[in-house]
């Protein structure tokens, strides 16, 4: 048996879509797009022109010394660490990045009707953003869980003009949030465009998100080599759909350079209660693509856990999946308890609050780097994206007791 | 037998100018039980063709009924495996096409190249995957064709004439009009303009073209038909009766009543 003539939205098993026929026809249309209109030079300089002048990028690459030695203090094993600043983009993370392109595209394609899923809140900030900025009528779909936890993205969302549907079925986080999403689309679909937010979803989405994402990593890869002289044994994010791991890796992917992706392990993979769907996966369908999923031997989606919203998701994007098949990328996984430790070390060595999504790369980056050391020979750099700040976060660290010590 | 069963059926309903009714339930609400007896109200009450839903946790494609019977019916056992049994248990005492209604993912646990033979083995006639597009699933459309099980595909509102006729092409069985850009249960799906669409798609491709989607009345049902679908589907209607019920009489009596009021609706005049 030979194997398929690779598909377009295939990445090695993964991929495809997995859609009612009702809405193929706009993911044709969206799939025409994302080869014409994105790659052209109106589209592109539109784009960009954002990026510079309202998002802010270049977004800075910081040197964490002081955050480097106390993850390894005899310097052996992390020669540098490099932060990538998605913290400091307008909004406060990467996803603006991905919601003014796909609003960018979707006034191309004259849709008048912007919705979105959002888990921990930021890309439904991001897209409510883009919304406002070009007066477009923007709804965001979010898990009731989520908007509990992450109530000032919400009042963020509200203040922008977006209105925001608390989701209260399944478990009231970001794929129900993901499901009414779609079903949205599926009763709007001649009007809206759904601006998802993740690298997941049916073709073309995750090749569109990674697209859309790609500047960080193009950025990061020529500041490290310009700052740094050279490129780092490894580069790592965090990973719940995926958006911002897939930017930040595709530009190292053709490098001799280890990409590393952290998955949520929640209260641990061995409790069940966790997000780990590459660590802890099969095969399945979820919201569009073939890709791995929490799933039970009938094929119902396990509800997944995590502290962070914004990786509390039982699926992950088709070319993670895919890279975790062909071992270009390892993954693995941070519990909550590591995330919420990590937050405060990086806050207390470097000065800067992390999103908790972020924390579980964070958490990671002692172990990566001895790993690498033991592979290289040599103490290693190791570049790591920081996704997103974690201003949003505050009322979970504060009540799982974090900064009690300096209260007292 | 298998998809020639339901070819063979629609082809005497045809002859016999009436219009296919299709009754779908969510299997395992409220228990498998329960939807087994169901199932025969409903072929007892006139339905021609049973639709066997599986419940899956996350049915984007559904609106708030059958997501909520869906979920539901998980709590209480119901499975791909579970309609498989309930297939099994029909076949026995009935001649009624039976369609296996699922998403993907339940089919990929199960094992895409394994479900059409136990499905056929079960007694079932068809599958309708409601997020599979006729450009996926190659595996388990190989499976399929090898075990005479046919894949009924889905037509909607939105899709192009010229991939109308594709998605048509060599199809076995049926193909199911989606009434309404739209979830399950829709309210105001154009229906005879729906059934209009259902009957030129006929003409051209030679297949059975039924309509669901937002048919809860006889006089909608009435509606459809009359503009020359092949059939009509009902479904959240059904559902929806079934879960307003708390014993299991009145729920068979509230499935004999809709089902034989739409059977009605549906004799040639």
């Amino acid at each position: 048996m030979t194997a398929p003539a690779p598909r377009p939205g295939w990445f090695a098993e993964f991929g495809g879509r997995f859609v009612a026929e009702t809405l193929v026809p706009a993911l044709a249309e969206l799939e025409t797009a994302v080869t014409s209109i994105v790659p052209s030079e109106d589209f592109q300089r539109e784009w960009r022109e954002l990026l510079r002048t309202y998002v802010g990028r270049p977004t800075p690459l910081t040197r964490a010394t002081r955050l480097a030695s106390r993850l390894d203090p005899s310097g052996e094993a992390l020669a540098a660490l490099w932060l990538k600043r998605e913290d400091l983009c307008h909004t406060g993370a990467h996803k603006i990045n991905n919601a003014l392109g796909q609003v960018l595209l979707a006034l191309r394609l004259g849709k008048q009707r912007i919705i979105a899923e959002t888990g921990a809140g930021q890309h439904g900030v991001a897209t409510a953003t883009a919304c406002a900025l070009f007066g477009l009528p923007c709804e965001i779909y979010m898990g009731e869980l989520d908007v509990e936890r992450q109530a000032p993205n919400v009042s963020r969302m509200r203040m922008l003009g977006a209105r925001v549907r608390p989701v209260a079925s399944g478990s009231r986080t970001l794929k129900d949030a993901m499901n009414e999403a779609l079903r949205d689309w599926v009763t709007h679909v001649r009007t809206t465009h759904y601006c998802v937010g993740s690298a997941a979803g049916p073709h073309p989405y995750p090749t569109l998100v990674a697209e859309l994402q790609r500047p960080i990593g193009d950025e990061a890869r020529a500041q490290l080599l310009a700052e740094a002289g050279r490129l780092p044994r490894a580069v790592v994010a965090c990973v719940g759909g995926g958006s911002n791991a897939i930017g930040m890796f595709r530009a190292f992917e053709a490098d001799d350079v280890a990409l590393y992706g952290v998955e949520a392990a929640g209260e641990g993979i061995e409790t069940g209660r966790h997000a780990a769907t590459i660590g802890a996966g099969r095969v399945g369908v979820l919201h569009g693509a073939r890709t791995l999923v929490l799933a039970d031997d009938d094929g119902q989606i396990v509800e997944p856990h995590s502290v962070s919203a914004g990786l509390d998701y039982p699926g992950v994007g088709p070319e993670h999946a895919a890279l975790a098949r062909t071992g270009r990328a390892t993954y693995l996984s941070a519990t909550d308890d590591e995330a919420l430790a990590a937050v405060r070390d990086v806050a207390r060595a470097e000065g800067i609050l992390i999103a908790l999504e972020t924390a579980h790369a964070f958490a990671r980056i002692g172990d990566i780097a001895r790993r690498e050391r033991a592979r290289s020979g040599a103490a290693v750099h190791v570049a790591v994206c920081l996704s997103g700040r974690g201003d949003k976060d505050l009322a979970t660290l504060l009540a799982r007791g974090l900064g009690d010590e300096v209260a007292s | 037998m298998t998809a020639a069963r339901l070819e063979r059926r629609l082809a005497e309903l045809r002859t016999a100018r009436r219009p296919a009714l299709i009754a779908y339930l969510t299997i395992g609400d409220p228990s498998v039980e329960d939807s087994l007896a169901c199932a025969r109200a409903a072929l007892e009450a006139g339905a021609d063709v049973l639709e066997l839903g599986v419940p899956f946790s996350d049915p984007t494609a559904d609106g708030p009924v059958i997501a909520a019977a869906a979920h539901r019916a998980i709590q209480a056992g119901g499975s791909l495996r579970a309609a498989l049994r309930v297939a099994e248990a029909l076949r026995r005492e009935s001649d009624a096409p039976l369609v296996l209604f699922t998403y993907m993912n339940p089919i990929l646990a199960f094992g895409e190249r394994e479900l059409p033979s136990a499905a056929v083995r079960a007694g079932a006639d068809a599958a309708l995957v409601v997020d599979l597009p006729p450009e996926e699933g190659q595996a388990l459309r190989g499976a399929a064709r090898e075990a005479e099980l046919a894949l009924i595909p889905l037509v909607a509102p939105t899709t192009s004439r010229e991939r109308m006729d594709h998605l048509l092409a060599g199809a076995r069985g049926f193909a199911y009009y989606v009434s309404v850009t739209g979830v399950t249960g829709s309210g105001d799906a154009p229906l005879a303009e729906a059934g209009r669409e259902a009957a030129a798609l006929q003409q051209r491709s030679g297949v059975p073209v039924v309509v669901g989607f937002g048919i809860d009345t006889p006089a909608k049902a009435r509606l459809a038909a009359a503009a020359g679908a092949a059939g009509i589907v009902v479904g959240t209607a059904l559902v929806r009766r079934i879960a307003a019920e708390t014993s299991p009489a009145a729920r068979l009596a509230a499935v004999a009543e809709l089902v034989g009021a739409l059977r009605s609706a549906l004799e040639p005049a």
